[in-house]
């Protein structure tokens, strides 16, 4: 069994357990919510092996390195920070109606990178401008950045349901945490994705100084992370000073996520730069 | 924004526009559109090229609005300019007031305030007030960094705080982005960003600077002494590999190899692997084998010099190198061309394909020329950079990622323990607040409000009987 086989079964558990969580938002069963629960920490173990695995075959062919280097391997470690953060969250706060929205973009992010045709899953070695230490650091906190942001994403669009219908009682929408609560956990999902964003800009521009002799060229991918930053600068300073809170929060955080989206994926597949690693 | 020229609040007015955070949010998002242009704008490309593309009105207009290196525009430059202004004066409007709550030695605190507060934990304990008090103290003393009692002959406040310096981090974060901008502009003042590429062997004072003409001289000389490329199975690159040495004044002061990644440092000058290329080689092994007599004769040809071949089969040249010859529009890889010169004949071109032994011998001439080996030359391309800003920028990197941290995880958070007798128990309420993350806060209060509540029940009843500390 390798790599791509257990991340691709790893694909289905993530695929279950959002089917758990939808239905223990649907019909409130806390039994429902327990094995959505076992069944997502099921997928991030299996996300875990898989790419612990990939790492170790990455060795075993001779070119060994940490399985962050193209867009297969970004996207199952995309889906692994997803899962990760998202229990993390549902400790802390203890809630799992949010898993209804993060759950299934770990699902996506690892579907994605499992089913599409255009992504390859085999192992490549390393270009000579990826062999650097700062591999593991500027993709590990831009990826935990994303995360942050897509939880981000995921709440604001339970707010914007929600406060449609605040009391709806009897409703769907009911299971879901107030309106404030959801609101705050988004601004706090923000702040989380904003300084590891900020981290990943950084160590990739320490990184580009040491490789090229400039820590920032407008290299589109730079470019693009950068607009990202701006959105969401704007959208903590809207918030905090000129008043952007509910409706108009939840969907700058949704614009926000649509740039990162761009920026992750749009700038590789549709623009072209150093950051054109397939 | 701005009233008439004249007003005495001009400069108040002034002031105001740039204190605004509405000006930040505008400014922020004029810089994430714009930002986009250049991104789907290739940058910085040969003029022709957009011509060709956009052709001549389109051409005109970006080129006006420096579309082709928007990045240098006036008018990015000037968003750049006015988010930094913007900043300054956001920081300096909202400084002093801050600075007066985190540098007061004796703070102060107003119980009316944390009675305001609609979310606190209560509960009775059978203890004396003076007892409480006393368990208490040490308990928010623990916890905060400061703590203070007020008392009445009703009630007993213990008040807690931490935290009072986390109200700067913003202004850290706004002085990251200020050293950012400046460590920019010092770089581009008085820094330079180049190119040179240099032959294996072969020496270096002066480099082009990227995207103009002008050259630049080092103060010293770089000589590629050796350069290398290996590849992986698949043919992707593996290493590019450049053995440098630097001379001064014709004496080698450093050396050593760089690989993309590992660059060289010299007087604050950066060398980085950037390209590489072949070039022809110097001298070549010839083989010639002369149709009559079926002899060989090996011979080390130097480019450009002519060889006298021996029966009388004339002179040869090497004019030319190629390391990709196209033969009937296929790739057959390096190639030299050369030139033989035989009596009675005029001078005539050959190709002689270094890996086709027997290519020349279907020409059916006189002699039949073959390439034995040769050594392969490449120049190597650096980038060669100066960037004294670059420290400022790291500087502001540093204070960027703490001033976010503690803006957004830190907090200034207050705590107050009321004690006030009610019938023969004492009522306890725990109540605090912070001036960000309230869900944070609310569950802090729990949490000490359950510590108390702990240390109350563990604690042994006879204690009623203790002295009192």
């Amino acid at each position: 069994m390798n790599s791509s086989m257990v991340l691709s079964l790893t694909t289905f558990i993530y695929a279950f357990s959002a089917f758990w969580y939808i239905a223990a938002w649907i019909f409130s069963k806390t039994v429902f919510g327990r094995v959505a629960t076992w069944t997502v920490i099921l997928g991030v173990c299996g996300n875990t092996l898989g790419i612990v695995l990939r790492w170790i075959e990455s060795y075993q062919l001779g070119i060994g390195h940490a399985p962050l280097a193209n867009l297969y391997e970004s996207l199952v470690f995309f889906a692994w920070t997803i899962a990760v953060l998202y229990l993390i969250v549902e400790k802390k706060y203890k809630n799992q109606t949010v898993g209804v929205a993060a759950v299934p973009l770990a699902f996506l992010s690892l579907a994605y990178a499992s089913l599409s045709p255009h992504i390859s899953d085999s192992i490549q070695p390393l270009l000579p401008a990826l062999k650097s230490n700062w591999l593991i650091a500027h993709v590990m906190t831009c990826f935990v950045g994303y995360a942050a942001f897509a939880i981000a994403f995921g709440l604001s669009g339970m707010y914007l349901l929600k406060v449609r219908q605040p009391d709806g009682s009897g409703s769907l929408l009911s299971h879901f945490p107030e309106t404030g609560v959801l609101e705050e956990l988004t601004h706090q999902m923000v702040m989380f994705g904003f300084l590891f964003l900020t981290v990943g800009i950084i160590t990739g521009a320490v990184w580009a100084n040491s490789a090229w002799g400039r820590y920032w060229g407008w290299d589109p991918k730079e470019t693009w992370s950068l607009i990202t930053w701006f959105l969401y600068a704007a959208l903590l300073h809207g918030r905090l000073t000129v008043g952007w809170r509910g409706r108009k929060a939840a969907l700058f955080a949704i614009i926000g996520f649509a740039a990162l989206i761009f920026t992750f994926l749009g700038v590789n597949l549709l623009l072209s730069g150093q950051h054109a690693y397939r | 924004m701005e009233k008439e020229n004249g007003s005495p609040n001009f400069l108040d007015d002034i002031w105001d526009f740039f204190s605004s955070v509405k000006l930040t949010v505008v400014v922020l998002l004029s810089l994430a559109a714009s930002s986009i242009i250049g991104t789907l704008v290739p940058q910085n490309e040969d003029p022709a090229k957009y011509y060709q593309a956009f052709g001549e009105v389109w051409y005109r207009i970006f080129h006006v609005l420096d579309i082709f290196d928007m990045y240098h525009s006036w008018w990015f430059q000037f968003l750049l300019l006015l988010i930094t202004v913007n900043v300054i004066v956001c920081s300096i409007d909202r400084l002093s007031a801050t600075w007066k709550i985190v540098f007061t030695k004796t703070p102060s605190f107003q119980a009316s305030r944390f009675r305001r507060i609609s979310r606190k934990e209560e509960f009775f304990s059978d203890r004396s007030q003076e007892k409480l008090e006393s368990m208490l103290r040490p308990v928010v003393a623990g916890n905060f960094s400061y703590s203070t009692v007020e008392k009445t002959d009703k009630n007993t406040l213990i008040f807690g705080e931490k935290g009072r310096w986390t109200r700067l981090g913003v202004y850290a974060v706004h002085l990251s982005v200020v050293l950012l901008l400046l460590g920019g502009l010092i770089g581009s003042i008085f820094g330079f960003d180049g190119f040179v590429t240099i032959p294996e062997g072969e020496s270096v004072g002066s480099i082009r600077v990227r995207n103009s003409n002008s050259a630049i001289a080092l103060g010293f000389e770089i000589r590629c002494d050796a350069f290398s490329v290996s590849f992986y199975d698949s043919g992707m690159p593996k290493e590019y590999r450049s053995s440098l040495t630097l001379l001064e004044g014709g004496q080698p002061v450093m050396k050593k190899d760089i690989i993309v990644n590992d660059p060289l440092r010299y007087k604050g000058i950066n060398m980085f692997q950037s390209s590489y290329g072949v070039l022809s080689p110097k001298e070549v092994a010839v083989n010639f084998q002369s149709l009559e007599s079926g002899m060989n004769y090996k011979k080390t040809v130097k480019l450009g010099e002519q060889t006298d071949l021996p029966e009388g089969l004339g002179k040869f040249v090497i004019r030319d190198y190629t390391p990709n010859y196209k033969f009937r529009g296929k790739d057959v890889g390096e190639a030299f061309l050369g030139v033989l010169t035989q009596e009675n004949r005029t001078p005539f071109e050959i190709i002689i394909p270094a890996r086709i032994p027997g290519f020349d011998k279907m020409r059916k001439g006189r002699v039949a020329v073959s390439v034995q080996n040769y050594t392969a030359r490449y120049y190597t391309g650096l980038q060669v950079t100066y960037d004294p800003g670059v420290w400022v920028v790291y500087s502001g990197f540093i204070l960027l990622i703490a001033g976010c941290f503690v803006t957004f995880f830190m907090s200034h958070q207050s705590v107050c323990v009321e004690v006030v007798r009610s019938g023969s128990k004492s009522k306890v309420t725990v109540s605090g607040f912070s001036n960000k993350n309230k869900l944070g806060m609310q569950q802090k209060v729990t949490h000490l409000s359950k510590k108390i509540r702990g240390i109350l029940n563990d604690a042994p009843s006879f204690s009623q009987s203790e002295d009192p500390s």
